[in-house]
């Protein structure tokens, strides 16, 4: 799928390309003066090199990265380009990042669309990228040695030079991009080892820091196209009604609403305005009527009753993953359920996409992390072939997998469609929190033997979750989902005898990717309950995890510099031990907690990970520290329930979520590592809270098995 | 007609008196770097100055603020002479998605009038700005650093 560029692509990428440079410009091409760098990159300019899709070098010796990843925060605006620079020998502030075009070249190597999600970004990228900028490198090399008559393989290359350490001519990129562009694109470039590498691991500022910190960075909601009109949507509020009828009379009455449209597959109620504040007016004026299905009578103890009795009963189970034989193993059991409930995203960029509609196709602009289903979805709306659908990536105000769904530009597209107007729809927080793709409700039932030593050597482990890969990617093969199964069904502890049970209890209630899908819950059941077990046992907690990580060293260090770092606890605290390896990342965290009445209190946090090669330090740090904080908070707080078919919280003053006054220091280290990078963005949300209960029990001897810790925050 | 002076610059602007400050700025102003976050004046994402108090624009009624003069963080500092507390976060590479960081960085530089050295107790008791990110940690640690050598 990885198709390679010809010329002709290219001329037609960068249309696109440009296309999407107008808009960083502001309403009727006029300079805006908050346009930040990413937005007000260039278009290739004629004479610009352009050895592959990822880089367009320019004649001023500045180079274009295109990426084609989302920037969510997690820093692949920084990460990719660097890897692609050091290859090169570019400095890191000669590079302009721009953010790809929904187009074929860019699609993820292991997706197969062009995806932002699962921490691969760095992973999937690495050698892409490093290719790219080795090819261009060499290409740059030979323009210079033919100028100059000489061997390419006796230059070098530095700080965007070529240079020539037998006659001390040094000529720059800018000036070799023409002779450059004449050149065959070798096959097989050089790369670099890593003790070559100058900006791998030492790169450690950010490229977008300077546009956040002044308010200059796009985001979706900050897109403005010439003529567009603001709208919002009223969502059916129980899961699954359809809409019977509605008056709009009132909601068209308020100055500044101008249309209200109702969208197909009762999407919702759409109110357009000439600015946001009389959408959100009119959405609050509307009065609707729904025709609800079974799902009205449904509240959250209904599901978790229910899912309580399949994870006794087993009704139903699909058997994951069946290891030796749970049969005629003796000892000690261990027997525990956990339960947890669904809980939101909640980005601090609410829910929005611009998109204009015309008779030439589609233009979408949106904070997006499926650029390819986003384009595809838009094109069957519009009735016109995704080729005829441009996307325009924006920055995203957090992702965390909610913009995995392309429900919100789908309503851009139906709204610009049926007014034949470009319009920015905008979610208020209310909808956000109320529609949202949610860490499902889950309960797990632990079943475990201890033999006579003390070793668990039996696990019988049931997940009741709904399928989180259903409403992605479709209904999982076999009705095994790996994703709501993601830390049990691939847990790396040796128990010799192991049954892994899954049940898809189809709750009703949308479910989602968020933040290390299906580990976020299975960790606190697994990490939990292995702590039980090595209480049960008599050992100790570290050490239990560790004889069962024997044959895996990678993860027996992370362990062990988190504890060797941690020390011993403050007085009047505990500290509590979870282990959390996430798709190719070990990461392992230690909670220091006191209780203050029924809350704890996260004192400190020390988080180690093992992500192989670090590409940025600082980006990993603020990975390792975020996804602590964003765990933590779901841990605490993070708490969407529902009553009478519907979600009962609407807004962060009930849906509480981690702020300053309840964020605790954190340690964060990641180990030397020359391997391969693996990700960071997700690990370390999923051992914090089996870390918290962990500290809980050292601390007072009782067992927290339901989440969240502070259920009426 | 409600005059606003907004960054030093005067806008007679014809609104509704009930419109939220933050809409009039961003929609009818054109500033976007001001951001909506909850409309309630919970998560601090819209805060601006009036005069020199911190206000959470969402939940201000433009009527209610019309003569005074604004600061959104358009007029805080700019690329080239930032303000000491963005060039605090600079150093300490404060921002992750940023979404948040314009309010973060209006609502403490406004503290910051009242309070030149807050400890981290007096940010924890001022600032309930969210941030989903998580940056709380790296925000301590810029005000800590605010006008010390490289910040």
């Amino acid at each position: 799928m990885m198709a390679p560029l010809n010329r002709a692509d290219f001329v037609k990428l960068s249309a696109t390309f440009a296309g999407s440079l107008v808009l960083a410009f502001g309403i009727d091409g006029c300079a805006n003066e908050s346009a930040g760098r990413a937005a007000a990159s260039s278009a290739p300019e004629a004479g610009g090199f352009t050895p592959n899709q990822w880089l367009v070098l320019h004649p001023d010796g500045k180079a274009t990265v295109i990426i084609n990843k989302s920037e969510m925060g997690q820093g692949v605006a920084t990460g990719l380009p660097t890897v692609l620079a050091d290859e090169l020998d570019l400095p890191f502030d000669d590079v302009i990042v721009a953010f790809a075009p929904a187009a074929p070249q860019y699609v993820d190597p292991v997706f197969k669309a062009q995806i932002t999600g699962g921490s691969t970004s760095t992973a999937a990228m690495w050698m892409p990228l490093r290719i790219a900028g080795a090819t261009a490198r060499e290409m740059l090399a030979t323009a210079a040695a033919k100028q100059w008559g000489v061997d390419a393989a006796t230059l070098q290359t530095k700080q965007g030079s070529v240079i020539d350490p037998a006659s001390n001519k040094t000529a720059s990129y800018g000036s070799l991009v023409a002779a450059a562009s004449q050149l065959a694109v070798p096959k097989t470039p050089k790369l670099k080892s890593a003790s070559e590498f100058t900006l791998i691991g030492k790169q450690n500022a950010r490229y977008d820091t300077l546009d956040k910190v002044t308010g200059r960075a796009q985001y979706g909601i900050d897109v403005r196209v010439p003529n567009m009109k603001v709208a919002t949507v009223l969502h059916p509020p129980v899961f699954g009604a359809t809409i019977r009828s509605f008056d709009a009379s009132k909601a068209k009455a308020i100055h500044g609403v101008t249309d209200v449209v109702r969208l197909p597959d009762d999407m919702g109620i759409a109110v357009v305005a000439t600015n946001t504040w009389a959408a959100f007016e009119g959405r609050k004026a509307l009065a609707v009527t729904y025709d609800t299905g079974a799902f009205r009578k449904i509240g959250s103890a209904d599901l978790y009753a229910r899912f309580h009795a399949l994870a006794q009963s087993k009704d139903g189970a699909k058997v994951a993953l069946s290891r030796g034989s749970l049969e005629g193993v003796h000892g000690t059991v261990v027997d525990a359920t956990y339960q947890g409930p669904p809980a939101a995203h909640a980005t601090m960029e609410p829910m929005n996409a611009t998109a204009s509609v015309t008779a030439d196709g589609v233009e979408i602009w949106a904070p997006t992390q499926v650029q390819t289903f986003a384009q595809m979805s838009a094109a069957k709306i519009a009735g016109v072939p995704p080729e005829k659908v441009t996307v325009h990536t924006t920055y995203l105000g957090g992702g965390f997998g909610r913009r995995l769904y392309h429900d919100y530009t789908d309503e851009a597209v139906a709204v610009s469609k049926a007014i034949g107007a470009p319009v920015q729809v905008i979610w208020p927080r209310e909808e956000d929190i109320q529609h949202d793709w949610y860490r499902p409700m889950a309960v797990s039932h632990l079943r475990g033997t201890l033999d006579a030593n003390g070793d668990l050597v039996a696990l019988d482990h049931t997940v009741v979750m709904d399928s989180i890969m259903a409403p992605l990617l479709g209904p999982p093969k076999n009705g095994v989902d790996d994703i709501s199964l993601d830390t049990a069904v691939n847990s790396p502890y040796a128990i010799p005898n192991v049954r892994v049970n899954y049940i898809d209890p189809k709750s009703g209630v949308p479910a989602g990717s968020l933040r290390a899908p299906g580990a976020n819950w299975n960790a606190f059941a697994v990490e939990s309950f292995i702590d039980e077990a090595a209480h049960a046992a008599g050992k100790d907690p570290v050490a239990f995890r560790l004889a069962l990580l024997a044959h895996d060293p990678r993860a027996v260090a992370v362990i062990k510099t988190v504890v060797q770092r941690a020390g011993s606890p403050a007085p009047g605290t505990a500290h509590g031990l979870a282990f959390g390896p996430w798709n190719g990342t070990n990461c392992a965290t230690i909670a220091e907690v006191s209780m203050e009445g029924t809350k704890p209190r996260v004192h400190r946090v020390w988080v180690v990970a093992d992500c192989g090669t670090v590409v940025n330090p600082t980006i990993v740090m603020q990975q390792l520290v975020g996804a602590t904080y964003y765990g933590l908070s779901m841990a605490l707080y993070g708490n969407i329930t529902i009553k009478d078919g519907a979600v009962e919280q609407h807004n962060f003053y009930d849906y509480a979520v981690l702020r300053m006054a309840d964020a605790p220091k954190v340690d964060a280290y990641a180990i030397p590592s020359t391997e391969k990078p693996s990700g960071i963005g997700e690990p370390a949300t999923t051992p914090i809270a089996p870390a918290v209960a962990n500290a809980i029990f050292a601390l007072n001897g009782s067992r927290v098995r339901t989440l969240p810790f502070v259920p009426n925050a | 007609m409600i005059s606003l002076t907004i960054n030093g610059k005067q806008h007679d602007l014809d609104v509704p008196a009930e419109m939220p400050l933050l809409w009039v700025i961003r929609d009818i102003v054109g500033l976007t770097g001001t951001k909506f976050g909850c409309g309630v004046a919970q998560c601090g994402a819209c805060t601006v100055h009036v005069g020199e108090d911190a206000v959470r624009s969402c939940s201000v009624p433009v009527g209610t603020v019309a003569g005074k003069a604004i600061t959104t963080i358009e007029g805080l500092g700019t690329p080239e002479q930032l303000h000491p507390l963005q060039a605090a976060w600079v150093e300490a590479q404060v921002p992750q998605c940023g979404y948040c960081q314009s309010g973060q960085l209006m609502a403490i530089s406004s503290l910051l009038k009242q309070n030149p050295h807050p400890t981290e107790d007096d940010l924890a008791q001022a600032i309930s700005n969210i941030c989903r990110c998580g940056t709380y940690d790296r925000i301590r640690e810029a005000v800590a650093n605010v006008g010390k050598a490289g910040a």
